[in-house]
């Protein structure tokens, strides 16, 4: 048989049309339209990011410099090489209109600012004008965020620290903010030397310094970033550059982008479950074909091919469309998408998402129609006279299950090979296919107990309907289960998850946490500010430490990324502190604290966790610029640092000697009464202008913001499975049909009435909905079970208002599914039905 | 005539085909009285079958009158002429129909719990007994032989022991020794309840077992 003859075949086949096959393609359409669009948009971001990347680090590059500025000769390194250098420095401050205050995040800048792009401002004045007005008052201008927070329009004056400024205009669009990140308190910005006079830049005050180069044209950036690492190799210094000017946020989209491809695997795993079930019901209706081919003399392989070429040309449709509809819609939605984002995308066709997402949907429809495929070959041609499927083998040959076991290999190693994380990969995947494992199993169970079930309830009629018709094979159990399952898995795991992450953050944790973080307490103020704490009966605590910031450049002697790679602590600055006694609840999990008085060469204490994930052991060296200056001490133990309570914790803690003489503040936390809190800041805020307050609640509503936002693109992309699911359902409640027609017809015949019947299919469906929800709900709970134990080390809690709608919308999608298609089943005569099956 | 069951006048029917309306019945009129027993004949084609469900509601007559018991089966709708068959009319039909995720037993007692009977399933294994399938109650139609199958319908047709029992060639798809078996059957739960029986046979054996036979030619009474 040749592989033209099977094709023939096929094409004869395929005559009948596209009828059957609807819902095969749009399964796969969606599936693949989802990734295609979501790998669309990342491309089309990071293309943004690529174009803009100067412009959003408002230079060809950075340096970048924790607590200090530039020394001369670092200065005349970068005026060297580049045609225009600008300085940057940026903190925290308290902004203060009479009585009110409110954290911002403080940017001083020079004349040269912004060296790229432009600043829009409110009213619409140059900046120049804006920060250098004609009046007594230095100028400055702030985010439209902060200027509502304290009442205050351009014209009015605030201060900062000691000194007071002029509002005269609001920021409607800072070229580089992208770049900065995070951020707690909205900005303001003024000129740098504006800030003489405030108190804010002591010594020891937290600040950065930053310095945009603006370099000729064809500046090899990778080399000249090398030489400034080499000349700059121990000093603190940070380099960012143009090739990727906002890297906080080019990783926050390619993770995010990561998952939700992931994520949208799992709606296109929920399509193949759809595309298994059209292939089968297409192949059961052609039953009678292919016994009449084998009784022709058709071989197995020839029926195989046949069907595997008609199947597999409808696949490749579905996949096309799916990919022209993922590359088209971000395009149309360019405007809307664009007017969201606050980084520059550049929307267009790009291949490589769409041949990722071609890759995914070939696969998933060879992995999920090869297993009804492979069961065509048991047709024999004595099907013609006998049941068709009656003794039939329920798995496929040896030879498929091998190659479906490969294909879901290959898949996997795709995944993880596009979107680069293993571990990301792994632990998605694997949920779903645990997933679908217990929801395949979960459908089987529905189906026995069912069948056991049924005759107990003997006086309920419409309920011993619905059961019998939910143990047969006509109301499609498995498929509704399958797919509306993993739909309603994936979105209760999101819902689990999130709900937990939010009740940690901003449930559980405002009752533990600190009420303020005081920073930039300067050495001399400590007594002062403990006195006005200690005495005030509203305060149950205070902790104090000393702080300083830097970075850990080399361990044992290499450079740290060499030993550790990229681990968090290694990236950026971290704060280190100094005590000469442990606190009381410190616990030492091994080697041992140094003595009071020690003084000799510096010895460090060093999170014990962290140091097990970086493969530190005691005796280790670590090698911390602070200040541009490196300190080199030993690991001499370890211990349990706790930052799940919002309270001080440091990574890095050393001997008094070690650092007590370098410039540095102070850092303590307070915990008091809710309604002290307003007096307490009002206090010291009064009697220290220079400190800094964060208000840990207000911090908590800023990271709990952030994260539904988060949950939001989340919930989107699990939409999108969800939409998937419900694809698949109304494909097997339209495949139901007939067989409701005939229960329906035979029912009327014996005297049910048409309300009776409708009670039997909404219990019917009412029932495979909340059995869908129920193992949904634990499918989705256990997962977010498993990311809140393990990855985000979080007490799991079921979120009841998530499962509940996870339940209810079970029901009523696979209702609504049921009614939409058992109207034509109720509607239609007994005896035209009938008499159709004679 | 007195109180026929049945009183048929002018009843006419079409259906929709591809290629238009199609006549089915064309003007038939027919009374069928209390416990008779009658054929209805005719060549494939003849409307003996749509006859039979206009008769017994399944099938709406598109002109015409249609009394069965005294009821007018026209002015009712789909509903109503549910409500109308349950106890008082059973359908036996050539496909037997049995309900397949329903065990014989639960095919049986159907009809019994719609109409509210408590003892529907001990009522159900009696008439399960009674066409000698006591054995086979658990069993799901797909277990069963096409002969059982169609002692099932039969049992679940004559268990509310109704006033009607109409019949579609009831043989049609069985054997003959299976067919003789099923008509001996239908012929004795008929005379133990005193049932009217309409029944539609292409078997002129049969119709003779019947207390009179009507034959339709091109959906009019020859």
């Amino acid at each position: 048989m040749s592989i033209a003859q099977a094709g023939r075949l096929a094409r004869r086949e395929m005559r009948g049309g596209l009828r059957g096959f609807r819902l095969l393609l749009a399964c796969l359409a969606l599936g693949v339209a989802a990734i295609a669009a979501v790998g669309s948009v990342r491309a089309a971001i990071e293309a943004g990011l690529a174009r803009e990347g100067a412009a959003l680090l408002g230079g060809q590059a950075e340096l970048d410099f924790t607590y200090r500025f530039a020394t001369a000769e670092e200065r005349a390194w970068m005026e060297d090489r580049a045609s225009r250098v600008s300085e940057i420095v940026e903190f925290r401050s308290m902004a203060v209109v009479g009585d009110d205050r409110a954290l911002t995040q403080v940017k001083g800048v020079d004349d040269a600012y912004p060296l790229l792009g432009q600043m829009q401002l409110d009213p619409p004045i140059p900046l120049d004008d804006a920060l250098s007005p004609s009046g007594a008052l230095p100028g400055a201008v702030m985010e439209r965020a902060l200027s509502d927070r304290l009442g205050i329009a351009p014209g009015d004056r605030f201060r900062l620290g000691t000194a007071d400024y002029l509002l005269t205009a609001v920021i409607r669009r800072e070229p580089d903010s992208a770049a900065s990140g995070f951020a707690l308190g909205p900005r303001t910005l003024l000129r740098t030397e504006a800030l003489d006079g405030s108190g804010l830049l002591a010594p020891g005050t937290l600040f950065n310094s930053k310095y945009r180069l603006a370099l000729p044209e064809g500046t090899d950036l990778a080399s000249l970033k090398a030489e400034a690492e080499t000349a700059f190799e121990n000093q603190g210094m940070r380099w960012t550059d143009a090739r990727n000017g906002a890297p906080g946020v080019a990783r926050f989209v390619e993770r995010l982008s990561a998952f939700l491809i992931l994520v949208g695997l799992s709606g296109l795993a929920v399509g193949g479950v759809g595309v298994a079930s059209a292939v089968r019901a297409y192949l059961q209706d052609k039953t009678e074909v292919i016994a009449t081919l084998r009784a022709l003399g058709a071989d197995r392989a020839t029926i195989f091919l046949t069907y595997f070429i008609q199947i597999g040309t409808l696949s490749l449709l579905g996949v096309a469309i799916g990919l022209g509809l993922g590359a088209l819609l971000p395009l149309l939605l360019s405007p809307i998408i664009s007017a969201r984002l606050p980084i520059p995308a550049e929307f267009a066709i790009y291949p490589a998402p769409l041949a990722e997402a071609a890759f995914y949907g070939v696969l998933t429809a060879l992995a999920f129609t090869l297993w009804p495929l492979a069961r065509s070959e048991d047709v024999r041609a004595a099907t013609l006279f006998r049941d068709a499927w009656a003794g039939a083998r329920r798995l496929p040959a040896p030879r498929y299950l091998v190659i479906i076991a490969l294909l879901s290999v290959t898949l996997v190693a795709v995944a993880g090979w596009f979107n680069g994380s293993w571990w990301l990969t792994l632990w998605t995947l694997g949920g779903i296919a645990g997933a679908l494992l217990i929801l395949a199993l979960a459908a089987a169970l529905l189906r026995f107990l069912a069948r056991r079930a049924a005759p107990l309830c003997r006086g309920y009629p419409r309920l011993r309907w619905a059961l019998a018709a939910i143990s047969g094979s006509g109301e499609g159990a498995i498929p509704v289960i399958l797919s509306l399952g993993l739909g309603l898995s994936v979105l209760a795991a999101v819902g689990q998850i999130d709900g937990n992450l939010r009740q940690a953050i901003a449930g559980n944790l405002p009752d533990v946490a600190p009420s303020y973080f005081f920073v930039d307490i300067q050495k001399d103020q400590m007594p002062g500010y403990t006195e006005r704490l200690e005495t005030d009966p509203a305060v149950s605590r205070i902790d104090s430490a000393p702080m300083l910031r830097g970075v850990i450049t080399r361990i044992n002697d290499r450079p740290a990324a060499e030993v550790a790679g990229a681990h968090w602590v290694l990236r950026g600055d971290r704060g280190v502190t100094y005590a000469a006694t442990p606190e009381d609840t410190t616990v030492i999990t091994a080697g041992e604290w140094w003595p009071e008085d020690y003084d000799g060469p510096p010895q460090i204490s060093f999170a014990a966790e962290e140091a097990e994930e970086m493969g530190l052991k005691l005796g280790d060296t670590l090698t911390i610029n602070i200040l541009g200056r490196d300190i080199t001490g030993t690991i001499t133990s370890f211990r349990e640092v706790d930052f799940s309570n919002a309270g001080i914790g440091f990574i890095l803690a050393m001997n008094p000697s070690a650092l007590s003489g370098a410039p540095h503040t102070f850092i303590s936390t307070v915990y008091a009464e809710e309604e002290a809190e307003a007096a307490i800041l009002r206090d010291l805020a009064a009697r220290y202008p220079n400190i800094t307050a964060i208000r840990v609640r207000d911090a908590i509503d800023r990271v709990a913001s952030v994260l539904s936002s988060l949950a939001a693109a989340t919930s989107y992309g699990a939409l999108a499975t969800l939409v998937t699911g419900f694809i698949v359902l109304i494909g097997a409640a339209a495949a139901g049909t007939e067989a409701r027609t005939f229960e329906a017809a035979i029912l009327k015949t014996l005297g049910a009435s048409r309300r009776q019947i409708a009670l039997s299919f909404v219990l019917r469906a009412g029932l495979l909905g909340l059995f869908a929800g129920t193992v949904a709900l634990f499918a989705g709970a256990l997962g977010g079970w498993a990311v809140s134990h393990y990855i985000m080390e979080t007490e799991f809690t079921l979120i009841w208002s998530s499962a509940l709608l996870v339940v209810t919308g079970g029901i009523a999608a696979t209702t609504l599914a049921g009614l939409g298609f058992a109207l034509r089943a109720l509607n239609a005569r007994p005896a035209q039905v009938l008499r159709a099956r004679e | 005539m007195s109180d026929p069951v049945f009183h048929l006048s002018d009843v006419t029917l079409s259906l929709k085909g591809n290629a238009g309306p199609v006549d089915i019945l064309r003007g038939i009129s027919l009374d069928v009285g209390r416990g008779e027993t009658v054929a209805l004949t005719g060549p494939s084609g003849s409307g003996k079958s749509s006859l039979l469900m206009v008769m017994g509601g399944l099938e709406q007559a598109a002109g015409g009158t249609v009394q069965a018991l005294g009821q007018d089966l026209t002015a009712m709708n789909e509903d109503a002429l549910a409500r109308f068959r349950l106890g008082r009319m059973g359908v036996v039909f050539q496909s037997f129909h049995l309900i397949p995720t329903m065990t014989a037993l639960e095919n049986v007692a159907t009809p019994l719990e719609l109409a509210g009977q408590s003892d529907a399933f001990d009522r159900a294994a009696e008439a399960l007994a009674s066409v000698g399938l006591g054995h086979r109650v658990n069993h799901y139609p797909a277990q069963l032989s096409g002969g059982e199958q169609q002692r099932v319908a039969l049992a679940r047709a004559c268990a509310p022991r109704p006033a009607i029992l109409l019949a579609d060639e009831p043989t049609g798809n069985l054997d003959s020794v299976n067919g003789a078996a099923i008509m001996d059957l239908l012929f004795d739960l008929r005379d133990r309840d005193g049932a009217t029986l309409v029944l539609v046979t292409h078997d002129p054996a049969l119709a003779e077992r019947c207390d009179r036979a009507v034959t339709l030619a091109d959906g009019r009474l020859a």
